[in-house]
């Protein structure tokens, strides 16, 4: 890894020049909630100043822009009793500011699934690949467990990060993009001075972190826990309604539906993506639901966050954010959950 | 007890980490194209299944075609939907695809309303498949109740084209009614080929049905079982193998040379949306062929 650091006046120049010509993706502010604090979400931006560096969290992840919630996979064109198949999965380039460690991660968790996995997907790779990230340190959000899930610092998978030092940003280049854009705004080779405060600001923000869960032995737990009341407790509180899925930056579970035209000359392969939380997520045909109730659905969720995916990439698919948390109109948080399981075992 | 630690043979087939050779054909990573199948032949089953001979309409794209017994591949009825189904014929025929289907949802419904010389869209083959290699040289017992005769069919067809390569084969098939029996037409077939066992059994006879009555474990029981060399493979519904493994499990077959077949609900086919996962497994990609020691450590599974 490569690093370099950048006045912050040099810094406007450096996301103008990528505004010059290119769709940008940045925090900004969409509205207040009741208690007068600001809402974000990733959206586009026209100017440097629509984006909001010092944002807490968004709603939504920016999973958005690499699954998005419906997509077309494939195109189909009826003609005399036979078919053909057209699959386009080009994109445009985009560049996504302001993104924090935690949404870095995920992306690199989605990447496990999708790009280093068997099958890998074009449609996310394409959109991946032809994505440029800049990603920024931050003081730690409210509720959110990232440490405890490793998830609050990131090594790769961007191409510029930054990290405050005064007046100007201490940035980790994660590719040649990164380096040849910084490099024409006066990026300076880092001194000894600069790793230590670096190091010092480090420091000072996982001081703040407060909110730890313990997610050591967890698979083993989930699996001791299985029977647990506590599921039928936090089950009952559950309204199925797929919210966490859908603002969490690694759930990808998704369904894939076709359409056909009205006039039955095109048809389309739609995937959308869906939550296991939903009732349907694991009906077959003729009926049977492999998860009928609330409880088994959300028990499910959670295995499959910190038991599913750990054994199959050796990580929990969790970033700690709690935007599911926050999110959650039954009020039910993922801290709550497995601390509650961890004294149910103790 | 002698059965309790056996040599374990290291195949390249039980360890290989990969998809077969799936998506090399095209330099282009189009995952979800789908090859080009017309169905050549719809065979009426019971009132319930049918099966169909699809053929991949480009010779090439044929010739690549390959699967292990035990795969499934992605139907796909354009502008209708998706579905997995196994594939029921012979591994070594490289015409046809037979595809055995229960009408049962909207694509399985559109398909047996479809007629000859339609065309149906084909990825695939996905999943792992019943290790034939691994039972080489040992006694075959192979298992199914209702529509899990569809996947063990191949693996039949394998066992029977290369009988030499097996010792005593038995193939046990149970059903509810004598009306849903799957392929009665060739068990006379089976039956002929040299030291191959059929038994068929239903839970409930009717008017005319001689053959036994009750349930497919009353079929096990009286077959003599070398707990150290034989394997065997059981489809059907989860608690249909539930109490056949168990039973094996007690005449000694060790719970690694128990096969047994496990379907969910699939939108991908390729480890991606989820909707099959058991606990956390993919029943497309880890499965849909387990052995029974791994299916009972699935959360969820039986």
């Amino acid at each position: 890894m490569l690093y370099r650091t950048l006045k912050k006046a040099a810094f406007r120049s450096v996301v103008e020049t990528i505004l010059a010509g290119n769709e940008v993706v940045g925090p900004r502010q969409v509205g207040t909630d009741r208690h007068g604090k600001p809402i974000h979400q990733f959206l586009p931006v026209e100017r440097f100043d629509d984006i909001d560096f010092g944002y807490e969290s968004t709603e939504f992840s920016a999973k958005t822009y690499f699954l998005p919630f419906r997509e077309q996979l494939s195109a189909y064109r009826f003609t005399n009793g036979d078919w053909e198949q057209t699959i386009r999965y080009r994109v445009q380039p985009r560049a996504i500011v302001g993104l924090h460690a935690c949404d870095i991660n995920g992306l690199l968790k989605l990447d496990k699934v999708f790009a280093k996995d068997w099958y890998p997907s074009p449609y996310y790779i394409s959109r991946r690949r032809n994505t440029f990230i800049v990603g920024i340190d931050h003081d730690p959000c409210e509720g959110a467990f990232c440490r405890s899930v490793g998830a609050d610092t990131v090594t790769h998978g961007f191409d510029l990060f930054l990290t405050d030092i005064g007046d100007r940003y201490f940035v980790a280049v994660g590719s040649d993009r990164g380096l040849s854009l910084i490099d024409r705004f006066d990026a300076r080779p880092t001194t000894d001075e600069d790793s230590h405060l670096y190091v010092t600001e480090r420091k000072r923000i996982a001081g703040l972190m407060t909110t730890e869960i313990n997610v050591n032995n967890l698979p083993n737990l989930l699996d001791i826990e299985f029977e647990s009341p506590i599921w039928e407790k936090w089950g009952k509180k559950c309204l199925s309604c797929g919210t966490c899925a859908m603002v969490c930056p690694t759930c990808y579970c998704h369904g894939i539906h076709e359409r056909i035209s009205m006039d039955f000359r095109e048809g389309a392969k739609i995937r959308q993506l869906h939550s296991c939380n939903l009732v349907d997520f694991a009906v077959v045909a003729g009926g049977h639901n492999f998860r009928p109730t609330p409880e088994s659905r959300l028990k499910y969720r959670y295995y499959h966050q910190h038991r599913g995916f750990v054994e199959q990439h050796e990580e929990p698919k969790c970033v700690g954010c709690n935007r599911c948390g926050r999110a959650c109109l039954a009020g039910i948080a993922p801290v709550d959950v497995i601390r509650e399981l961890q004294e149910e075992s103790s | 007890m002698k059965s309790l630690l056996l040599p374990y043979e290291v195949t390249k087939e039980a360890e290989i980490r990969e998809p077969l050779n799936y998506n090399r054909r095209s330099r282009l990573m189009n995952t979800d194209r789908v090859v080009k199948a017309e169905i050549t032949s719809i065979t009426q089953l019971t009132d319930m299944e049918k099966l169909f001979h699809v053929r991949i309409v480009d010779p090439a794209e044929r010739a690549l075609f390959s699967f292990q017994p035990g795969q499934f591949v992605m139907v796909e009825v354009p502008g209708y939907g998706e579905i997995p189904i196994s594939i029921s014929g012979s591994a070594s025929n490289h015409g046809f695809l037979e595809l055995c289907i229960r009408r049962a949802g909207t694509v399985t419904s559109v398909l047996h309303r479809a007629q000859v010389g339609a065309k149906v869209g084909l990825r695939g083959p996905f999943g792992t498949f019943f290790p034939m290699a691994m039972m080489k040289d040992h006694n075959v017992l192979l298992i199914a109740g209702g529509l899990g005769l569809a996947p063990l069919r191949a693996a039949i067809y394998h066992v029977t084209e290369n009988r030499s390569d097996f010792d005593r084969v038995h193939i046990l098939y149970g059903t509810k009614t004598p009306d849903q029996l799957l392929f009665d037409y060739q068990y006379e077939q089976w039956r002929r080929v040299d030291g191959v066992d059929l038994s068929i059994i239903v839970e409930e006879g009717a008017d005319g049905w001689t053959g036994e009555v009750g349930m497919v474990t009353k079929l096990l029981d009286p077959i003599p079982i070398e707990p150290d060399r034989t394997y065997a493979i059981v489809c059907g519904p989860p608690v249909m193998f539930k109490f056949v493994c168990n039973m094996l499990s007690k005449k000694g077959i060790p719970m690694r040379r128990m096969f047994v077949s496990l379907e969910r609900r699939m939108h991908c086919g390729m480890g991606k949306c989820c909707r099959c996962n058991i606990g956390s497994t993919f029943t497309c990609k880890d499965g849909p062929v387990f052995d029974y020691w791994t299916a009972i450590n699935l959360k969820e599974a039986l």
